[in-house]
């Protein structure tokens, strides 16, 4: 069942749009935000509190990437592999990562630690290459800062 | 040298509070237009003063502006504004959303009140986390000083301002896409016309414009049309924010007259190449740009210079390639992206970018076969404009067309054996696939 604080919040974005269902991607993030990503079970309970379909509301969640359908751990790590990050080596970075975590694209660190997610430009082009970790940004990358980088985050 | 946009940005970039930013002459276009303007003065200066759309396609505002039915019997119009930023290579918009929120604020309650909109969203891209609590902040107070809300400054104009953060795909930064996402639905762009301006978002007539286009607003109504007109060398009004990433030694963002050259922002600005490294071309706008190249660095960055060359101007952030960087290794990159971030919607689109990324992936691994540039031609031609439903596949074509032009060798090198082959990529199906594509 969605919580109170949920609810509250999906209320807020609801108040803003004509009708319920277009605050489903607000209502979504909220939801997001408290569990950490949507299971089945989430998406049933946002789509009869929105009164839309449960199928329809998937079709929405499905076809956004920072929608999470599948579980992720404590931590997600966004690795920027646009162009400018290309060039200045990101590849170096991801090799780095991928060693230290023994961790693929998608997966899952077993401690449940971290999740390693290829992202697009971060919009921080002239300092390539970056990437984030949950809210916070990381610039100017090199493999030998990512071990206190990663220590911060438990 | 004037640099309107940014001349009120701290060194440590943090925002200036509301009070700070009045102290600086902040929000004195809205006390101008609400007490001496008429909406039609304040979309006669916009017009008279040549601006541009900063998002990407260059569209005059003004222009875009006049098709709003002004009729005063429609009880809601939307002003948004698009800050959803993620073309490979683009970091402008950032700037003004993390340093100057309250400009942008100032920038949009103006042409709000220019198009006579009553409801304003802040399209804000995920990613951009400082810059989506310093925007709610300046909101609050915006709100708490009386220049958002019900009767503004006692003028009886009101507005209502709200900050959406999306959930990431690039083609929610196309404006019908965009639309689509602030409904709740998947970002697939919707089919014109009918034209936002006269319907757009929840069936209203809509505007949406570029963070940096709206923050020029308040200067241009404080100073006028051709003071804004003269900030530029050339015919393209304004000043623009422009960048350069890429092997470059001092690579950045800077607020620059339109009309300066790419060799004086590469060299002047960017402290030219890394050491030991030579410049071999660049994406003038952003990644769906077209290629220049050193016989191009004397043309001058505004859009109808860099039109004239072959480009476009874009969103005005360079991506620099240097010698020793594989052409056919940045393309591919490239083509990565606006593979996976096709909605997916048109077919051209949807099959044929990661047709394209295959066939680079697979000459960068040395497996390529004789016919694969032509392969790559034909499709440069066949998600060209007119044969998708929006702009992004023509966009991804356009680094790839020129790639081919001016880089041809460094493609042909990786096809070890040149196979026999006919000039026609592909001789049985090509007929049935005109035809196709001529009725679509
Ligand atoms: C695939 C695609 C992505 C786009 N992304 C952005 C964007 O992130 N920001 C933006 O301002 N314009 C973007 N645009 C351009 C918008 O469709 C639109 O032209 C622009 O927001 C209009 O504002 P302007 O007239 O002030 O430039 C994009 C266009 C396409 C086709
Ligand atoms: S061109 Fe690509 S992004 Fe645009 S509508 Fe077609 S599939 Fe979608
Ligand atoms: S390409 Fe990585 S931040 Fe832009």
């Amino acid at each position: 069942m969605l919580s109170l604080e949920e609810t509250h919040e999906i209320d807020e974005a609801i108040r803003i749009v004509p009708y319920k269902k277009a605050a489903c991607i607000e209502a979504l993030k909220v939801v997001q935000e408290h569990r950490r990503w949507i299971s089945d079970e989430s998406l049933r309970e946002v789509a009869d509190y929105l009164q839309m379909s449960a199928e329809e509301l998937d079709s929405v969640a499905t076809f956004y990437n920072m929608i999470h359908r599948k579980p992720v751990g404590r931590h997600v790590i966004l690795l920027c592999d646009s162009i400018s990050c290309w060039v200045m080596g990101y590849e170096n970075i991801r090799a780095a990562v991928m060693e230290r975590l023994g961790i693929q694209y998608g997966q899952t660190t077993e401690d449940n630690r971290f999740t390693l997610l290829p992202n697009p430009c971060l919009g921080t082009c002239n300092h390539a290459p970056a990437l984030m970790i949950d809210n916070d940004l990381y610039r100017d990358v090199t493999p030998a800062m990512l071990g206190d980088i990663l220590d911060k985050y438990s | 040298m004037e640099r309107p946009l940014t001349e009120h940005i701290r060194k440590d970039l943090r925002p200036l509070t509301l009070k700070e930013y009045e102290q600086v002459g902040g929000y004195l276009s809205v006390r101008k237009a609400l007490k001496d303007m008429a909406p039609k003065d304040i979309q006669s200066v916009v017009k008279d003063s040549n601006l541009r759309g900063r998002g990407g396609a260059g569209f005059l505002t003004g222009l875009k502006w006049s098709f709003v039915p002004m009729d005063s019997s429609i009880d809601t119009k939307y002003l948004i504004v698009n800050a959803d930023e993620m073309e490979p290579g683009t970091f402008k918009d950032r700037l003004l959303l993390e340093s100057a929120p309250h400009q942008l604020i100032e920038g949009m309650i103006v042409s709000a009140y220019g198009i006579q909109a009553n409801i304003s969203f802040v399209f804000l891209r995920w990613a951009y986390k400082e810059a989506a609590n310093n925007i709610r902040f300046a909101i609050q107070e915006a709100y708490d000083a009386g220049y958002l809300g019900h009767n503004i400054l006692g003028s009886g104009f009101n507005l209502e301002m709200h900050l959406h953060t999306g959930v990431g795909r690039y083609i929610c930064g196309e404006e019908t896409a965009l639309l689509n996402s602030l409904e709740g639905k998947r970002a697939t762009p919707r089919a014109k016309p009918p034209f936002p301006q006269v319907s757009g978002l929840f069936g209203k007539p809509t505007i949406v414009n570029n963070v940096e286009t709206l923050s020029c607003i308040p200067h241009i109504v404080n100073k006028g049309a051709d003071w804004f007109q003269k900030l530029s060398l050339t015919n393209d009004a304004g000043t623009k924010l422009f960048g350069v990433s890429g092997k470059v030694r001092t690579p950045g963002l800077w607020e620059l007259p339109m009309g300066i050259t790419m060799r004086e922002l590469l060299e002047e600005h960017a402290g030219g190449m890394q050491d030991g490294l030579k410049f071999r071309g660049a994406l003038p706008g952003g990644a769906s740009t077209d290629f220049l190249v050193e016989q191009h660095l004397d043309v001058k960055m505004d859009y109808v210079s860099i039109a004239a060359a072959g480009s476009r101007l874009g969103t005005g952030t360079m991506i620099v390639l240097d010698d020793k960087t594989s052409v056919v290794g940045f393309v591919r990159n490239l083509m990565h992206f606006f593979a996976q971030e096709s909605c997916g919607f048109c077919t051209p689109c949807r099959e044929g970018i990661p047709w394209i990324e295959k066939i680079l992936t697979s000459l960068e691994a040395g497996k390529g076969e004789g016919h694969d540039l032509n392969l790559l031609d034909f499709h440069t031609k066949y998600l060209g404009p007119g044969n998708t439903f929006c702009a992004l596949a023509p966009g991804a074509m356009e680094p790839l067309q020129s790639a081919l032009r001016y880089f041809r060798k460094d493609f042909e090198q990786y096809i070890a054996e040149e196979l026999p082959h006919t000039t026609d990529p592909l001789p049985v199906k090509r007929n049935r696939l005109i035809t196709d594509i001529s009725k679509f």
